[in-house]
Formats: C-alpha cells, sequence, structure tokens
C-alpha cells in the first residue's frame, strides 16, 4: 500500500504547523492560550478542586451527622456547608468537569483544529474559573449562602435572609450563566460546523450526541434560571415584589422558573456522561456499540423529555390533581429513552466475546449498577403519592445522589482512566486503579444506599442535627463511615493521578484499541491536533482497516499494548486506499485537507460534513482573560451595591469587549475555498 | 437549671422519644393514608428490586461467560437490535411504568377522605414553631394536634413567613405549608397515640428542632381535651404559682406570648394558655419537664441556636416562679 504523501513531507508539515500554533511558554503566552486541550484540562484540573472542596463540604456534614445532638458545627456553620456542597457539586464541579472533557475531546473526535470559537473558549473558562472564586470569595467573610442550592424564596429575601449570602449565590449563578452559555454555543457551532470530510451526522461518536444535545439544553434552560436570579436580587435590592406574597409576588413562581431550568440541568449533568459510557464500553467489548442510532435518538429525546418534568420537584405544593399527574407521567415517561441506553449498553456486553476488565470498564460496570438503582428510586419519586412521604427526606438524598454520583462521578473517573493518557501521555495505574474502582463503589454505596431507609424513617433533609432514638442513629453512623471510605476512594484516585504524571507506563497513540478520531494522533496530541484533516467513511474509523495511520502519528505510536489487540484497532482513514477505490498513489492530496497557511481548520456542512471553506483561527489573546477579570469587577461591585464602582467597571467590561473586537489584519484573511 | 441542659442532652433526648409511641416512619402505619402510602411503596420496592436484579443478571452474565475467553477478539455475538432495544430497553420499560403510572393513579384516587371532614385544623407555621388553631372550637395551641381516634380531620396550611412542610409520617404524606397561598390535607389515625410530625421543608437555622406531636385520643378523652384548652388559663391556687404568675404578667414574656384570661397578649409566639398540658417545649425539641423549661426560658439559644426567643434575664427566684406558673397552665 503506497501513501500519498511521504513521511518527509510529513515532517516537514508537522514541522510547519508546529510553529504556526505553538503558543510560547510564558505566563502571558500561558494566559492568553486559546488552545481548546489546554483550556480542557484546566476546566477539568478547575472542576475537580471543586469536586475536593464540595467534598469536604460533605465530610464535615457527615462528621457532625454521625450521631444525634452532636455540637460539632453551628447550625448556621451546617447550612452554609449544605448549600456550598450542592451549588459547588451541581454548578461548578458536575457540569464544568464534563465541559472540560468535551473541550477536550470535542475537536479531537471531530478531527478539528480547534473549537468553533478559541477566544470565546477561553472566555468560558476564564469566567467559570472566576465566578467560582467569587463565591467562595463568600467564605473569607464567613457569609457563605445558606438557601440550599435550590435557594426557596421567601426564605432568601432581604426579609429573612439579610446579609450578603444570597447576594454571593445569586450574582455568582448569573455569572456562571455567561461562562455556560458561551460555552454551549461554541460546543454546537462546532459540532455542526468543524466536522471533518466524511463525518456525516449519523456517523458522529455518540459522545458528539450528549454534549450536542446538553448545549442546546443549556442554551434553552439557562435563560429561566437568569430570570428567577434577576428577579431575586431586584427583590433583594431595589424592593420589587416578584416572590413576595404579602404584596402580590408568588413564591412558586421562584420554583417554577427554577426547577424548568433546573431539571433539564439534571440532564444537563448525566447526558455527556453515558455519551461517555456509550464511548468507552464498546472499546472494552471490542465491537460496536448495538444500537447507536437508538442511543443517539434517545440522548436527543431525553434533552427534549427533561423539559417537561420540572413540577415533580414540587408535587408537595397543593398543585391541582391534574398537573401532578400529568408531571407524574412525564417523569416516568422520561425514563423510557435512558432504558434504551442502558439496554444498548447491556446488548453491547452481552455481545461481546471478551471483555477488558480495565479500570474505565469497572467503573462502567459500576456506572450501570447505581445508573439502575438511580432510576429505580426516581421512578418511586416520580409517584406523586409515594412521593408525598418520600420528598424533602433522605430518601431524596439517595435518589439524587445515586444519580449524581452514579451518572457523573463514576463516568467521569471511567472517563479519566480512559482519556488521561490522551491528556498527559502516560498511563494511570492499573492495579491501584482497580483498588480506587472497588473502594469507591463500597464507600458510595455505603453512605448512600441506608439514606433510603433513614429517609422513609422518618429523617428530613437539610437537618443539621436529629433527636436520638427515632429509628435513625445507627444508619446515620453507618453513613458516614461510608463518606470516609468514599473519602479514601477518591484519595486513590488523586494518588495515582500523580504516580502516573511521574511513573506511568508511556502511553501510546491508541492504548486501549479504541475506535474513535481522538485516538489517531499521539498522545500527547500536538498543539495543532492533526497533521492532516482526516478524512472518515464510517462510524468507527480506527476499526475499520487493519493498516497504520498515517499523516497524524508515526505507525510505531500505535504499538498495541497487547499483540491480540493488534488485529483489531486499525484501519484509518485520510487518504488510504479502500478496495475497489482508485490507487491513492494516483491522487494529488488536496492543500485544503493539509491547511498549514496559518491557523486554519476545516468548515463543513452541516449534514454530510462536505467540507465548505478553510476556517481562520484566531491567534491567542489576553482579552478574554481581560474581558473575565472586568466582569469580576463589574459583579464585585454589584455585590457591594456601589453605584460608581458598578458604572465604571461597566465602563472597563465594555472596553475590553471593544479591545477584543478590535480589528487587525488577521482578521481579515484572503478569503478561500475549501474545494 | 441551664448546667442540667448541659450536663445530660442525652438523656433528654431519650425521654423525647419515651414520649412517641412508634418511630416516625412512614412504614409503621397507624392511618388509611399512609397504609396505603405504605402499600404503594412496598409494592414499587418490589418491582424495582426484580428490575434491578434482572438488569444485573443481564450486566454480569455474559463478563462471567467470558471470564476464560482468549485474549483474541472473535467476532461478535450476533445480537437483535429489536430485542434488546425494542422489547428490552423500551416496551417492557414502558409496561411497567405504565403499571406504575396505574398504581399511582388508584393511590391518588384513593388518597381522597371517604367522607366529609366535620373537624377541621389550621396550621401555620413559623420560624420555627407551629401554630395550631380549631377555628370551630375556638382553640388556639401550638406543636400539638389532638385529633379524635378513627375520624378524618381536614387540616389547612398556611405559612407566617416562609415555606414550611407539614409532615406526619406515620399519618400522612407532607403538604407545604407557602406563604400567600393555603394548602390542605387531612389526617386519619386509627391508633390511639402519640405521633411525631416535623418540618420536611428547609426553612432556615432551626429547621431541624420544628417537630410537633399529634395526639390521637378516643373521642370522650378528644372531647375533654378540647373543652379544656376553649376555657381560658387556670388561675393560680397556691403562693407560688400565684407568685410565679406575677413575675410572669411582669416580665418580657408578655410581648411574645398570649395567657388567655390574664394581661399576657403577645401574639408573636405560641400560646402558652395551656403550656401545662403540652408534651413537648420548643417544637418538639424537648420534653416538657421542669429543667427543660427553666433551661429553655433561661438560654433559648442554648437549646436552639438562631430561634427568635431573646434570652430574658431572670433573677432565679423569677425564674422558679415562673416554671411553676407554666407548668400549672393545664
Amino acid at each position: 500500500m503506497s501513501t500519498v504523501i511521504e513521511r518527509v513531507e510529513l515532517e516537514a508539515l508537522s514541522e510547519r504547523l508546529e510553529h504556526t500554533w505553538k503558543t510560547p511558554k510564558t505566563l502571558y503566552g500561558e494566559l492568553s492560550s486559546v488552545d481548546h486541550k489546554k483550556i480542557g484540562k484546566r476546566y477539568l484540573a478547575t472542576a475537580f478542586t471543586f469536586l475536593l472542596l464540595g467534598g469536604l463540604q460533605a465530610g464535615a456534614m457527615r462528621a457532625q451527622l454521625a450521631r444525634p445532638e452532636s455540637r460539632l458545627l453551628s447550625p448556621e456553620m451546617y447550612d452554609q456547608l449544605f448549600s456550598m456542597h450542592g451549588t459547588t457539586m451541581i454548578f461548578w464541579y458536575a457540569s464544568p468537569i464534563l465541559s472540560g472533557f468535551s473541550n477536550y475531546l470535542v475537536p479531537l473526535m471531530l478531527g478539528a483544529r480547534d473549537m468553533a470559537f478559541p477566544r470565546l473558549n477561553a472566555f468560558s473558562y476564564w469566567t467559570f474559573l472566576l465566578s467560582g472564586v467569587f463565591i467562595y470569595s463568600s467564605a473569607l467573610a464567613g457569609v457563605m449562602p445558606h438557601g440550599g442550592w435550590f435557594a426557596y424564596v421567601p426564605y432568601t429575601n432581604a426579609q429573612y435572609s439579610p446579609g450578603l449570602n444570597m447576594d454571593f449565590y445569586a450574582l455568582a449563578l448569573l455569572f456562571l450563566t455567561i461562562s455556560t452559555t458561551a460555552g454551549a454555543i461554541n460546543f454546537i457551532v462546532t459540532i455542526f460546523k468543524t466536522r471533518c470530510p466524511g463525518m456525516s451526522v449519523s456517523r458522529m461518536p455518540l459522545f458528539m450526541w450528549s454534549t450536542l444535545t446538553t448545549s442546546v439544553a443549556m442554551v434553552f434552560s439557562m435563560p429561566a434560571l437568569t430570570a428567577a436570579l434577576i428577579f431575586l436580587e431586584f427583590d433583594r435590592r431595589f424592593g420589587t415584589h416578584f416572590y413576595d406574597p404579602i404584596r402580590g409576588g408568588a413564591p412558586m413562581l421562584w420554583q417554577h422558573l427554577f426547577w424548568v431550568f433546573g431539571h433539564p440541568w439534571v440532564y444537563i449533568v448525566i447526558l455527556p456522561a453515558t455519551g461517555m459510557a456509550s464511548m468507552i464500553i464498546p472499546t472494552f467489548c471490542r465491537r460496536p456499540i448495538v444500537g447507536h442510532v437508538y442511543v443517539a435518538l434517545a440522548t436527543v429525546s431525553t434533552g427534549i423529555f427533561g423539559f417537561g418534568v420540572w413540577a415533580h420537584h414540587m408535587f408537595a405544593t397543593g398543585m391541582p390533581a391534574l398537573s401532578t399527574t400529568f408531571f407524574s407521567a412525564a417523569s416516568m415517561a422520561v425514563s423510557i429513552p435512558s432504558g434504551i441506553q442502558v439496554f444498548a449498553w447491556l446488548a453491547t456486553i452481552w455481545a461481546a466475546r471478551r471483555h477488558v476488565l480495565a479500570t474505565p470498564m469497572l467503573f462502567m460496570l459500576g456506572f450501570i449498577c447505581l445508573f439502575v438503582i438511580g432510576g429505580v428510586n426516581g421512578v418511586m419519586t416520580a409517584s406523586v403519592p409515594f412521593d408525598w412521604q418520600a420528598t424533602d427526606t433522605y430518601f431524596v438524598v439517595a435518589h439524587l445522589h445515586y444519580v449524581l454520583v452514579g451518572i457523573n462521578l463514576f463516568p467521569v473517573l471511567a472517563g479519566f482512566y480512559y482519556w488521561l493518557p490522551k491528556m498527559t501521555g502516560r498511563m494511570l495505574n492499573e492495579r491501584l486503579g482497580t483498588w480506587n474502582f472497588w473502594v469507591l463503589f463500597v464507600g458510595v454505596n455505603l453512605t448512600f444506599f441506608p439514606m433510603h431507609f433513614v429517609g422513609l424513617r422518618g429523617m428530613p433533609r437539610r437537618v443539621y442535627t436529629y433527636p436520638a432514638g427515632m429509628g435513625w442513629d445507627w444508619l446515620n453512623a453507618v453513613e458516614s463511615v461510608g463518606a470516609a471510605v468514599s473519602v479514601v476512594g477518591v484519595l486513590l484516585f488523586l494518588i495515582n493521578v500523580f504516580w502516573s504524571r511521574r511513573s506511568g507506563a508511556i502511553a501510546p497513540a491508541n492504548p486501549w484499541g479504541a475506535a474513535t478520531l481522538e485516538w489517531a494522533t499521539s498522545s500527547p496530541p500536538p498543539e495543532y491536533n492533526f497533521t492532516v484533516i482526516p478524512t472518515v467513511r464510517g462510524r468507527e474509523p480506527l476499526w475499520e482497516r487493519h493498516d497504520a495511520l498515517l499523516g497524524v502519528a508515526g505507525e510505531e505510536d500505535f504499538a498495541p499494548a497487547d499483540a491480540a489487540r493488534a488485529a483489531d484497532y486499525v484501519g484509518v482513514y485520510t487518504e488510504y486506499r479502500r478496495e475497489g477505490e482508485p490507487d491513492p498513489a494516483s491522487l494529488s492530496l488536496p492543500t485544503w485537507r493539509v491547511l498549514d497557511e496559518g491557523k486554519e481548520t476545516l468548515e463543513s456542512t452541516l449534514l454530510d460534513a462536505d467540507p465548505q471553506a478553510v476556517l481562520r483561527m484566531p491567534e491567542d489573546s489576553i482579552w478574554p482573560l481581560i474581558l473575565a477579570l472586568a466582569l469580576t469587577g463589574l459583579f464585585v461591585a454589584l455585590l457591594f451595591k456601589a453605584p460608581v464602582w458598578t458604572a465604571i467597571a461597566g465602563v472597563v467590561t465594555l472596553a475590553s469587549i471593544g479591545g477584543w473586537l478590535w480589528p487587525t489584519e488577521a482578521t481579515f484573511p484572503p478569503p478561500r475555498t475549501a474545494s | 437549671m441551664s448546667m442540667l441542659i448541659q450536663a445530660a442532652p442525652l438523656a433528654v433526648i431519650a425521654q423525647l422519644r419515651q414520649l412517641y409511641d412508634r418511630d416516625p416512619s412512614m412504614f409503621q402505619t397507624v392511618g388509611p393514608q399512609s397504609r396505603m402510602l405504605a402499600a404503594l411503596g412496598w409494592t414499587m420496592t418490589v418491582i424495582g428490586v426484580v428490575v434491578f436484579l434482572i438488569v444485573m443478571a443481564l450486566l454480569l452474565w455474559p463478563i462471567w461467560r467470558n471470564r476464560n475467553a482468549p485474549p483474541v477478539d472473535g467476532a461478535p455475538r450476533p445480537v437483535s437490535e429489536r430485542a434488546w432495544i425494542l422489547y428490552g430497553g423500551t416496551a417492557v420499560p414502558a409496561l411497567i411504568l405504565g403499571v406504575v403510572f396505574v398504581l399511582t393513579l388508584a393511590a391518588y384516587r384513593r388518597s381522597a377522605p371517604a367522607g366529609p371532614l366535620p373537624l377541621t385544623v389550621k396550621v401555620i407555621g413559623h420560624q420555627w414553631w407551629w401554630e395550631v388553631q380549631y377555628p370551630d372550637q375556638q382553640i388556639l395551641t401550638a406543636d400539638e394536634i389532638h385529633l379524635p381516634v378513627g375520624r378524618p380531620v381536614k387540616v389547612i396550611i398556611e405559612s407566617n413567613d416562609v415555606i414550611h412542610s407539614f409532615w406526619v409520617p406515620n399519618i400522612a404524606g407532607k403538604t407545604d405549608a407557602i406563604p400567600g397561598k393555603t394548602n390542605a390535607t387531612w389526617l386519619e389515625a386509627d391508633t390511639a397515640g402519640v405521633w411525631r410530625g416535623a418540618c420536611a421543608e428547609y426553612c432556615g437555622m432551626q429547621h431541624a428542632h420544628m417537630a410537633l406531636s399529634v395526639v390521637a385520643q378516643p373521642p370522650a378523652e378528644f372531647a375533654r381535651w378540647a373543652a379544656q384548652e376553649r376555657s381560658v388559663a387556670v388561675a393560680p391556687t397556691d403562693s407560688a404559682t400565684l407568685e410565679g404568675e406575677r413575675a410572669f404578667l411582669s416580665s418580657q414574656c408578655v410581648f411574645c406570648h398570649t395567657v388567655r384570661g390574664t394581661q399576657a397578649g403577645g401574639r408573636v409566639g405560641p400560646d402558652l394558655t395551656h403550656i401545662g398540658s403540652r408534651l413537648t417545649i420548643a417544637s418538639g425539641t424537648l420534653p416538657n419537664t421542669r429543667g427543660n423549661l427553666g433551661g429553655w426560658i433561661l438560654n433559648p439559644d442554648r437549646v436552639k441556636p438562631g430561634t427568635k426567643m431573646p434570652a430574658v434575664p431572670l433573677a432565679s427566684s423569677q425564674l422558679e416562679g415562673i416554671i411553676t406558673y407554666l407548668e400549672s397552665l393545664k
């Protein structure tokens, strides 16, 4: 088999691309980098730090609840901790960690060189980080939010929550919605417009479907949250009466607005994780997923159904029976697409001749187990009359943690074990990984399973202490022991990551023998991702032919982890001849697929991914960071009700936008066509 | 007195549990509503456990079957997409969910009271206590609901400040107390006894200590209780109590509390006209004993940090008198 470009030519090309794409290794270079891989890793590290912070808060709460009538924490402290725990985990961990994976993986899986809007991407990250710093700065003054993560009014109105606690909450979340919305739009455009040639919609990896669904859900659910928060701040600051029942406002308005956002958000924090499952499980089953199209459809329909179930959080509020039964039916129906996904994974596992039980797969098996428990107890809470007993108790705490730990944390850890070698170039330790899995799996179940019982035995959630002898004592003690075991599990993961940085085996380009394009480039990938823009002819490009890969990484990078795997990954893609096709030697490599005349990637059509144009990617820029800092100033000024400073920060923000958009020569490159 | 509280919280709490006849569990049912909900819960639990076991079998069996597979990737086993996705993932779950939904609707229907509800109780949530009114009987009390056994009682639920949720797990599910909104539920206990209820919606610092007691008693006993509650406070008969009444009426207590039949007419805190006959103080936080009452009055913040009840400076003789007086208000 002859190749189209010679290796020598290829090396020269790589050098040229490296020169074009390289970010200088200076502080300024790092701060102005718009490389999606850097940004993705920053997202992952930052979100994981928030997970650790939220975990510490949970640890303190479990210490308090380990025995009845404990006085370890004051009630005010406990309230701040559970509020920050929920807010952190939902907003600053669960969604951003998935954005981190998506940021890193989407362009690689699409065969693109960066996100569609790299500077906007950097801006999303900086605003995410700074909004997190903003809300955590409340801890310095001891005024962390204390209204729970869904902050029901009127408790969070100025009358019952004077002080800055809830202003921190409202403003930090408003700040974060900027990041989330910008990020979501970026993912949508990237997935729609930068897929490599041949990657028609039907051939997109399933992770694209889940990221896309999630991003669209974000764009449509965020406005409800933004409106809710702005009304709250208006009530608190300017004495409006959106939520004030005495003057004609309605506390229920908050609940509807919040949950119209909040329930789609639940799917936002689990769908990308189920997408990760659909990528990882087939790899370790050595076969494509069963029912690819149905999984994609199920993903999209979960995202849509997710908008029609919000009121199941409100079954005890005295809504009319017709509404509650409607939402009950919808909430049960939404589990059907999840059932389709689960059965697709089960069928894939069933159909395998061999299972590679590496750590990512162990976490995936654990994930399916926890997913089913979280689904079953979820359907129970969707049953209105039963929910009258279960809601606002530890039963719901059990349910939501099975969902969030099971369907978010476990796939995230699977994702780390699976993709971290791609990001760092080093494998994680398998033996430590196995321990990590089992310790965490036992710890999580020990923590959350007894919560079902303690809730049904009458323990309300969000109580800072409880009387002895009500039948809750030993169950709470078990939960606290489980929390300690879970902490050990997370520590094992951290140890593994740090161990791997120093001593992990060097990762080949495709250590797991996986099928998708992110494995078609070296580990870690070069700044420009791919030397030539790949062309795919199926859903599993690397499994399609028993050839080595060219133009992306050297063949030697594909030394398989074990000889047996060599038989099956493979096949590529670019400019390689398939049986019956014309001899590639007779074809010349079109220059638009090399794309080496600057920072470029390919724009393609929405459905078929036919090449359309060459996208000129922006250079690194410090402006996203400056704009994010200016916005931080604006939110701080708003927090302290300083009109003059607010005006100044507003002007600086506008000026930063001006600086960002200021035209330079590079803004107007000569037009290039794709064909 | 305050030493007593600090020294023995666990002993005090153990006493608290003794006030109630059963654990406040939704499965220890004493009324038709909770029995029906428990049956629904058990049915769904059984269905859920079966579903879980089947899925786990489908997950683990193929892995067990392949445990000795050679490390060579053979052609995958053929699978029927129709069987797995259409039947396994869609039709069977839809059927099971259909059954659960029908059970839900049936339970919903049966959750309504069977007949008319002659007796009405109005429960108003406050940070952090429950105001209890019987509008037709002109009864005003707090943190304690009395019911005639075997008779359904209508409960109207409102809130005075933030959102609370009214919940007596042994008898019925939750109903939120939302300011500006009037909700209703009903309670029927068919076993005489004392049952614990609690606030279930986070409502601030002392959400954890916002419990109430539901006392289900034979109708004759209930009528006696109602008659007693309707009456004004008993006048002191001995000098110690008289002294205590005087100390009470001249203290700051009267700005917030009412004792009907005296000049104490504050409406901020619970009505104390018959405090002496209540089972608990501080909303189900402590059993109503002399020691606990003293500790609570002397330093409310020690028992319920953040409580709206201020510590009132009192000489120890005044405090003793007030406790004696309050305990006499049967």
